[in-house]
């Protein structure tokens, strides 16, 4: 951690003080032929955030992401980049830079040419580029390889200077198409955070294409889950994890058990939800009484092998795996099949054994609105 | 408004208020001051001739954006003055002609002969290019194409290009195929043609008698596309997967038959196996094998035509085996395939479309192919021959030459139609952004002794035909007298030293330096148009790449005698006048050739990953830049191969240019050829070897020049890093 602060401090000291901008979709529409990409999707990135679009393939997240490069034009609304309208800009004159899931480093030049390909394109001075270059490869700690060609690099640092290319004209907006779904997984806890760390210390705006849930909570300011073509919510990952908007974002982000209960009565901020025995209360979200759905997280649902002290739901273990830090179970009940996450036991609950369950009502349960 | 745009405006106004308007050369030497002003559209115009007036409006309207205004409301602006300016120029080019009104109906509306003028000249084509790409740049800046301004403009210029120097020759021949001899439509007299009996008969199944001339034709493409395919294929196997010694030679035997003039293997050929050739002799003395007229027919036009053939397909096909990326041969090997189960289910299916585009090459060449079936064709009869001579011989009949060309131009689509059905929607990508760090696999042993044995006779035996070439050269007369003697070059060649200089007085000179400076300009303006037109092919998305991608290829099906004529017919009388001069050589050369660069660059070009352009253009890089700095450099192997192909091609090709050729602008192959009905083969076969050896030299500055970058950076990067660096994919 110190080490990290310390290299950040650096990173800071030497990057140049261009403004971050921000970036908009006005009810954005691609179509092709009668295939709708995206549609009418509307959203803000606020300058120096690092926002993640998530979603199952085919979900437009991509197309969106295409979009604000300029590599695809949308059919209808309106983008704009710092409150720059860019919707009929071609990508090279706006100024967003990308970092592609196969990396697209030129094979047929090095390192450093690589990197200087930006500014040089630009008109800079081979020199002045080349220390550009220079400096960022220092940035993703690749000092020392500016000769080599790409293939005579791993994985992981090809990446490098694939972010290195696109950070060197200091760009507006980075963006990043699923950067990590080439690498190992060791290596893309690592990446995601050197990413993160240094968004945060350049103060760059991101967008970043993930399907992976987990990545997209561990890197992002907020995200925006995306399905069949639009936005199904947009949060932070506290938000979207707490208070899913529906079943889609409950079921896609974190596992979550979705279970029916009643929604008593509403009072003030909070309503009572009664399922099976068990009485509960949560912010209604806008809800009326009735039968609702809630998205119950996996670590918010207690067992006691003991006899139950308050209302509870009897449940029996049909499944336990130990996972070291937790133990996972799946427990046959009265409000179906729970899958049960367990943190600090030394031994699982044996199999078969008969359990009382009920549910937190701090954490980890909300009610699912329009359910 | 981008300077560009402006720039063109400008220019459109240089081109009718400056520059002369009209004719290209007119015998009369045009002074400065013609040039300047003196004959432009806009004092025509006001002089008298009326109709060059309209032009103005659009010229107005183009200013129009010039002066300001909102994004949109400019970009109509522009659209509208571009498709006016052209609409204008095209009426008044198509009606008035040299004598008068073009149409009858124009005639009898207005009198006989009504207003004349000749072709157009540079003002009228520097106004035209100008509305073209104002028009271009309008539908670039309404979002087109991503708003990419170098791309509708490449788009523009290239459909241009097809439609003035493709479609509106083809069309004026094939007008002929429905009309009558005197130029009446007569439909009936078509069919008449086009079921004849010597067209689709099918006497020598069950007969004596000759097969159509069809089946002739298709039967000969389908050996032979099947023959160079397969040649070209262990050609391009030995020189990139094995340790063979002698891969350079091999490179440049492979390379020597397409340097060389067509009906010069078919000469050599007879010098070799025709009746009193030299083999013939050899076979007589020595096993009383009895001398015999088989080389004249199928056998001989297709050894010749695999002869000249193969080198196409092995161009083509080393592009493709070299850009096959290793990892994946890894990957088949670690799934425990053996070596031969690899090269089968995973190289050779990655060769899929080279194999396919080298094998419709061959077909295609074979059908077009002239120069060999004339001098060895004997009674086998093709469609290009008998079309040559419905239109010089005794009948004089153009309408069945284009119906025998319509029959020609159905084979070659069938060709590409089947080619597109095999290939199917797959995804060939090899060469990716991501780096790849594999070692080609050597080939298996049964593919490699197969290669062997397919190229080592063949290089042999090409071996033979050219000592051929090169002692018929030397000799008084092949076959006969075989004393030494050097007076052919000396005809052909002769530098005499006179007082103010050097005098070519050789009776080849002439035609050797018109031959050099026509294969000069249109070798870089083919690969230029080619390979930019396979970009647009396959990276970019617009309405109607299919039939832009079709207009492209059209110009390939043409046999070369039925381009030249066309061209006679349709660039001899205004506006398009340009019959006699070199440009149209170079231009017939250009649209005859480039389809070669635009299949190798498609084949290239869907083995490099998209994102690579993408990534530049990000980096804001634009359209232009991206391609000279990223999708060039990955192409060298289609640059080469169609520089290559052209300045070849112009050198060696014969069947359109023969139409073509005046006194100034004679080629050399027409030259060769009048030696060769004239029975000067010695004098032939010299000047053969002097526009080898020319092309050699040719062929190896281009390969030094397009490849030379990459040596430089690689030994940089050697220098500088100890690690030994690997040639990029």
């Amino acid at each position: 951690m110190n080490q990290m602060s310390s290299s950040s401090s650096l990173l800071r000291s030497s990057a140049s003080k261009k403004q971050a901008a921000s970036v908009e979709f006005r009810n954005v529409t691609k179509r092709y032929g009668d295939v709708t990409a995206v549609d009418s999707v509307n959203f803000t990135i606020e300058p120096g955030t690092l926002v993640t679009l998530l979603g199952p393939s085919g979900c437009g997240k991509t197309t969106t992401l295409r979009m604000i490069a300029g590599l695809e034009m949308a059919s209808e609304g309106q983008i704009l980049i710092g409150d720059r309208d860019v919707t009929r800009l071609s990508a090279a004159d706006r100024d967003v830079s990308m970092v592609f899931q196969s990396y697209a480093l030129f094979p047929h030049m090095s390192v450093l040419e690589n990197v200087a390909y930006g500014p040089s394109v630009q008109g800079v001075p081979k020199k002045q580029a080349e220390a550009m270059a220079i400096e960022k490869l220092g940035l993703v700690g690749l000092a020392g390889l500016e000769r080599r060609a790409p293939s005579e690099l791993s994985g992981g640092q090809q990446q490098r200077v694939a972010v290195a290319r696109a950070l060197v004209l200091e760009p507006q907006v980075l963006l990043f198409d699923e950067p990590l779904s080439n690498l190992d997984a060791k290596l893309r806890r690592r990446v995601r955070e050197d990413i993160r760390e240094l968004q945060q210390s350049l103060n760059l705006t991101v967008a970043y294409v993930t399907h992976d849930q987990e990545e997209a909570l561990a890197v992002s300011d907020r995200i925006i889950v995306m399905s069949n073509a639009r936005i199904a919510q947009t949060g932070t990952p506290r938000e979207l994890y707490e208070e899913p908007a529906d079943l889609f974002v409950a079921d896609f982000i974190g596992d979550a058990n979705i279970i029916e209960g009643s929604l008593v009565e509403v009072n003030g901020a909070e309503a009572t939800v009664k399922i099976d025995t068990l009485n509960l209360r949560l912010p209604h979200r806008g809800v009326k009484p009735g039968p609702v759905k809630l998205a119950v997280r996996p670590d918010a649902i207690a067992l006691d092998e003991q006899a139950a002290q308050g209302p509870a739901i009897a449940g029996r273990i049909k499944k336990a795996s130990y996972l070291g830090t937790q133990i996972e179970y799946d427990v046959e009940t009265a409000i179906g099949n729970l899958f049960v996450v367990q943190y600090g036991r030394k031994e699982p609950i044996e199999t078969g054994k008969s359990v009382s369950v009920s549910l937190s009502s701090q954490r980890g349960v909300a009610i699912i609105p329009g359910a | 408004m981008s300077r560009a745009t402006l720039g063109w405006i400008v220019l459109g106004w240089i081109g009718y208020a400056l520059l002369p308007w009209y004719g290209f050369d007119n015998t009369a030497t045009p002074t400065l001051s013609d040039y300047l002003a003196g004959h432009s559209g806009l004092v025509l115009g006001l002089k008298g001739a009326w109709w060059l007036l309209p032009v103005l409006a659009p010229l107005l309207i183009a200013l129009r954006p010039v002066a300001g205004g909102s994004g949109k409301t400019d970009a109509n602006w522009m659209i509208g003055a571009g498709l006016l300016g052209l609409a204008l120029i095209l009426l008044q080019g198509f009606t008035i002609g040299l004598n008068g009104w073009t149409l009858d109906i124009l005639k009898s509306l207005f009198g006989a002969p009504g207003p004349k003028q000749g072709g157009m000249g540079y003002g009228a084509t520097l106004t035209s290019t100008a509305f073209l790409l104002v028009l271009c740049h309008g539908f670039a800046a309404r979002g087109w194409c991503r708003g990419d301004a170098f791309v509708t403009s490449s788009i523009g210029i290239i459909i241009a290009l097809i439609i003035v120097f493709v479609f509106f020759p083809v069309s004026t021949i094939l007008a002929s195929a429905f009309a009558d001899n005197s130029g009446n439509f007569a439909p009936l007299e078509f069919f008449a043609k086009f079921i004849d009996r010597s067209v689709w008969g099918l006497d020598c199944l069950t007969g004596d008698l000759r097969c159509g001339v069809a089946w002739n034709t298709l039967f000969l493409g389908l050996l032979v596309a099947f023959g160079t395919t397969l040649l070209g294929l262990a050609f391009a196997l030995i020189a990139t997967r094995t340790g063979f010694k002698f891969k350079g030679t091999l490179r440049v035997m492979s390379v020597l038959p397409i340097i060389t003039p067509p009906f010069v293997i078919g000469l050599a050929l007879i010098l070799l196996f025709g009746r009193s050739g030299a083999m013939s002799s050899l076979l007589y003395e020595w096993f009383g094998i009895p001398r015999s007229r088989w080389i004249y027919g199928l056998p001989g036009v297709f050894i010749a035509q695999l002869l000249a053939f193969t080198p196409i397909a092995f161009l083509v096909l080393i592009g493709v085996v070299q850009g096959i990326s290793p990892t994946l041969e890894e990957a088949s090997q670690t799934l425990r395939a053996k070596s031969w189960t690899t090269f089968v289910t995973v190289t050779l299916p990655l060769m899929r479309p080279g194999l396919a585009n080298a094998f419709l090459l061959g077909f295609v060449e074979s059908l077009a192919d002239f120069g060999n079936p004339l001098v060895l064709g004997g009674n086998y009869e093709v469609l290009s021959t008998k079309i040559f001579f419905a239109v010089v011989g005794a009948q004089q009949d153009q309408g069945r030459a284009a119906v025998l060309s319509i029959v020609l131009l159905a084979f070659t689509l069938g060709a590409f139609w089947l080619q597109h059905a095999w290939l199917g929607k797959k995804v060939y990508t090899t060469v990716t952004g991501k780096g790849d760090a594999g070692i080609p696999l050597p080939l298996p042993r049964r593919v490699a002794f197969a290669s062997y044995a397919t190229a080592i006779p063949w290089a042999i035996f090409t071996l033979s035909v050219y000592v051929i070439i090169a002692i018929g050269g030397f000799v008084r007369s092949m076959g006969r007298d075989y004393t030494p003697t050097l007076d052919h070059f000396l005809t052909a060649f002769r530098v005499e030293r006179a007082d103010w200089g050097f005098y070519f007085s050789g009776s080849a000179w002439n035609s050797f330096f018109a031959t050099v400076k026509v294969a000069a300009f249109s070798a870089p303006l083919t690969a230029a148009i080619g390979l930019l037109t396979a970009y647009l092919l396959t990276r970019q998305r617009f309405s109607g790449q299919r039939a832009f991608e079709f207009g492209t290829l059209l110009s390939f099906a043409i046999p070369g005698t039925v381009v030249g004529v066309s061209y006679i017919l349709a660039f001899n009388v205004p506006p398009i006048e340009i019959t006699g001069t070199g440009f149209v050589l170079v231009m017939c050369f250009v649209f005859r050739n480039m389809p070669v660069g635009v299949r190798s660059g498609i084949a290239t070009l869907s083995q490099i990953d998209k994102s690579l352009d993408e990534a530049s253009l990000t980096l804001g890089a634009g359209s232009a830049t991206t391609m000279r700095r990223v999708v060039l450099p990955l192409l060298r192997p289609a640059i080469v191969a169609s520089l290559v192909y052209s300045f070849v091609r112009a050198m060696t090709a014969v069947s359109a240019v023969i139409f073509l050729v005046t006194a100034e602008y004679n080629m050399a192959t027409t030259y060769i050829v009048g030696r060769v009905e004239a029975g000067e083969f010695g004098l032939a076969i010299a000047y053969s070897t002097v526009l080898i050896l020319v092309m050699l030299v040719a062929i190896t500055g281009i390969q030094l020049a397009v490849g030379e970058r990459r040596l430089g950076r690689r030994s940089a990067s050697t220098n500088s890093n100890p690690i030994a660096v690997q040639a990029a994919p």
